[in-house]
């Protein structure tokens, strides 16, 4: 029997991870970090196939699923649940709030009928803050996969979102 | 006749003779004459333009560079420098604008912007940072060639204490002892990192340093790795900073190929090797023990404290954690001394200080001045000015866990000792101007909001607190406060300043505190009357009860 496209997908990128950056006990996070890109989540496969390849006994690192768990829910750029095709970042920190972020964000989440957290049902968005991404002389800022955009008002949010398949 | 190339201008007012104007021309003719330049060159006199400050006052045209005071044994200098060279004599220029404090030398710009001291930007911007000749043509790996080839691990110890660096991640610890307590610490193992986990909201003046000028924290790190005795290094960066990793993953690969990096550098038995780590989202990661628990892949907890990461670091080995601005201060100082350091800024605080500056003024982004110049001046002539409308109600200095002070406290000298004496952080230099339309109740919410999303949930005085603390000024900011919150608050804020792990749980409470003292009377307006002075505030209908 072959064994279902996601699993072999996983196995697959895992390995290249681990090759990349090394099984080593300091590498779990850009491990974790390069399975959270490829795939746009860590699954809880994931974290299994992680722990099976990395205690494999030569590697010597021991290192539990609730380890990895536990490291995926602590940072912020890595998830546990599936995304959306496109996640909207919005930064929600003063230097953005004093200069009009508040509509902004007001904005997104109208145009998008999203709340903080949210995916949208056609799992084409993911709408979620974060904290101070370190553009604030271009405040607001937002950021859309890997697309910044600053200086943003909340006119302008229509025609960015139309820019996304 | 013949056609001048350019004219030197030599101001000739009595000031200006009686300190020796005429020998100065006259040097200037000579030198022109041991250049072959007599025939290029024409030289005039200038009236003393106001600025009795910097005389004699040289002008050279076309460039239109003023260059003041200028001495008679610098003519030679100025004319090999801007005449035959063809490039400005950075280091005669004269200041355009006198600030206040002892703020040594300023470097005048042309055109529209103010003069900066730049010595941790000073590459960043000017140079290709993806070339490492362009970086070696502007003194690049040679403080690290002094330091290896003409220094003792010790004298350069010496000489980064004498020079009065302090650490400029925030908490503005003498560099030099730091690295004194590493060097003493046992062991045979040691790390050097570098912490470039810079996610204070409102700032990123290190990510200026890594995308433009690279190579000086790889100089940096590894003039450090050969003070203190360790052979391995990691730079840590935030994972958001994409660009800066890709530029410090090429300039590692160059140092390690033209021999400043690896093994044996500067044909020395000397080895040391970067890796560069990245971060994954976590602001409580720049915390340094937080930081060395991300690097050996574990949740980004801080540590209890004592022991210290200078004697039980990473993998439990003497460890220097040191900020990007910090590091990028080193090669400069190695290079041009400790005393030259101390000619900038004031005599408790040396050096400059990169500042990121946003919020309601006419320009935002980065600069590097001396420090002990004042926020007014900074806003008035960095920042250009405050948005037509606006009037300074309040400035956020040092990003979340740093202060807000109101206007009054604008003319205090930017440096370590006057903040501390003045009760206000600089923090890690961000400069957050906001304007009347700011409702303080409204911006210590947002805080608050910031805290307890980062909060990493290991000790409870954070964790509780603050998300307690973010309920009850968000019940203050709908006009459902009362009274007694406020001296919830505080006693909150004790505690949490005296229980919380770490510095996030301890300075969580510090916008609270500087709300209550500077602006309780715009806070009590939300309780008592209901209302919002600013008009930023909704507020929700009372609540009737049943």
């Amino acid at each position: 029997m072959i064994a279902p496209t996601i699993e072999r997908d996983v196995s697959a990128i895992v390995q290249e991870a681990i090759e990349k950056h090394g099984a080593k006990r300091d590498a779990l996070i850009p491990i974790l970090s390069e399975i959270n890109h490829a795939l746009g989540y860590i699954p809880a496969e994931a974290f299994q196939e992680v722990r099976k390849q990395l205690n494999a006994e030569q590697e010597h690192v021991y290192v539990s699923k609730s380890q990895l768990f536990g490291l995926a829910s602590f940072y912020d750029m890595l998830s546990t649940n599936p995304r959306g095709r496109h996640v909207i970042k919005f930064c929600e920190n003063a230097p953005c709030h004093v200069v009009g972020g508040k509509a902004v964000w007001d904005s997104l989440c109208e145009a998008l009928d999203l709340n903080n957290g949210e995916t949208s049902a056609d799992k084409k968005w993911t709408l979620v803050t974060t904290s101070c991404l370190g553009l604030c002389s271009v405040s607001p800022v937002v950021l859309i996969d890997d697309d910044l955009y600053g200086n943003v008002n909340p006119d302008q949010i229509d025609e960015i979102l139309e820019r996304y398949e | 006749m013949q056609t001048k190339r350019a004219m030197i201008l030599v101001s000739n007012d009595p000031e200006s003779v009686r300190l020796g104007a005429n020998e100065l021309i006259q040097h200037l003719t000579e030198a022109l004459t041991a250049y072959d330049l007599q025939g290029e060159v024409e030289i005039s006199t200038l009236a003393n333009i106001g600025t009795s400050n910097i005389l004699p006052l040289v002008v050279v045209y076309p460039e239109a560079t003023v260059y003041g005071p200028v001495k008679v044994e610098d003519a030679r200098f100025l004319v090999e420098e801007h005449l035959y060279k063809g490039r400005i004599a950075t280091d005669l220029v004269a200041p355009p604008k006198q600030l206040s404090g002892n703020i040594g030398w300023l470097r005048a710009h042309k055109g529209y912007n103010p003069a900066e001291q730049r010595i941790v930007l000073e590459r960043a911007g000017r140079i290709d940072p993806e070339n490492l000749e362009e970086f070696i043509t502007e003194n690049g790996y040679q403080a690290l060639g002094k330091a290896l080839s003409e220094m003792t691990p010790e004298q350069v110890i010496e000489t980064i204490e004498k020079s009065g660096l302090q650490g400029r991640g925030g908490a503005g610890f003498p560099t030099g002892r730091k690295w004194k307590f590493v060097r003493m610490a046992k062991g045979e193992k040691k790390y050097i990192i570098c912490n470039a986990d810079e996610s204070e909201p409102g700032t990123f003046k290190d990510r200026i340093v890594l995308e433009g000028d690279p190579h000086t924290i790889l100089e940096a790190m590894t003039i450090a790795g050969y003070a203190l005795g360790a052979d391995e290094g990691y730079i840590y960066i935030r994972g958001e900073y994409g660009l800066a990793y890709r530029r410090l993953q090429h300039a590692i690969e160059q140092a390690e190929e033209f021999g400043f990096l690896g093994n044996n550098i500067f044909n020395t038995d000397f080895n040391f090797h970067i890796h560069l780590h990245t971060g994954a989202g976590a602001y409580v990661c720049g915390e340094e023990t937080a930081l060395i628990e991300s690097i050996e892949g574990k949740r980004g907890e801080p540590r209890a404290r004592p022991p210290y990461p200078v004697t039980h670091g990473l993998w439990n080995k003497p460890t220097l954690v040191n900020n990007v601005e910090t590091l990028a201060n080193i090669p400069a100082i190695i290079r041009n001394g400790a005393e030259w350091y101390r000619s900038f800024g004031t005599p408790s605080s040396p050096g400059t200080k990169v500042y990121t500056i946003m919020g309601n003024v006419n320009f935002s982004g980065v600069i590097e001045v001396p420090m002990g110049i004042t926020l007014r001046e900074v806003i008035n002539i960095y920042a250009k000015g405050l948005k037509p409308g606006s009037v300074l109600r309040l400035a956020q200095t040092g990003g979340s866990s740093g202060s807000i002070i109101p206007a009054s406290l604008q003319d205090t000298p930017m440096d370590f000792e006057s903040f501390r004496k003045a009760g206000v952080s600089l923090g890690s230099g961000a400069l957050l101007i906001c304007d009347q339309n700011t409702c303080i109740v409204d911006l210590v919410k947002v805080l608050l909001q910031f805290f307890r999303f980062e909060s990493c949930g290991k000790c409870t005085p954070c964790r509780v607190g603050t998300q307690r603390a973010y309920e009850i000024v968000d019940r203050i900011s709908k006009g459902q406060g009362k009274l007694e919150d406020l001296d919830v608050l505080i006693s909150l804020g004790q505690e949490m300043e005296r229980a919380a792990n770490c510095g996030l749980g301890q300075t969580a409470a510090v916008p609270i505190r500087d709300m209550l003292k500077h602006f309780r009377t715009e806070v009590e307006a939300h309780i008592r009357l209901g209302s919002c002075p600013a008009g930023i505030c909704e507020m929700l209908p009372e609540v009737e009860l049943a």
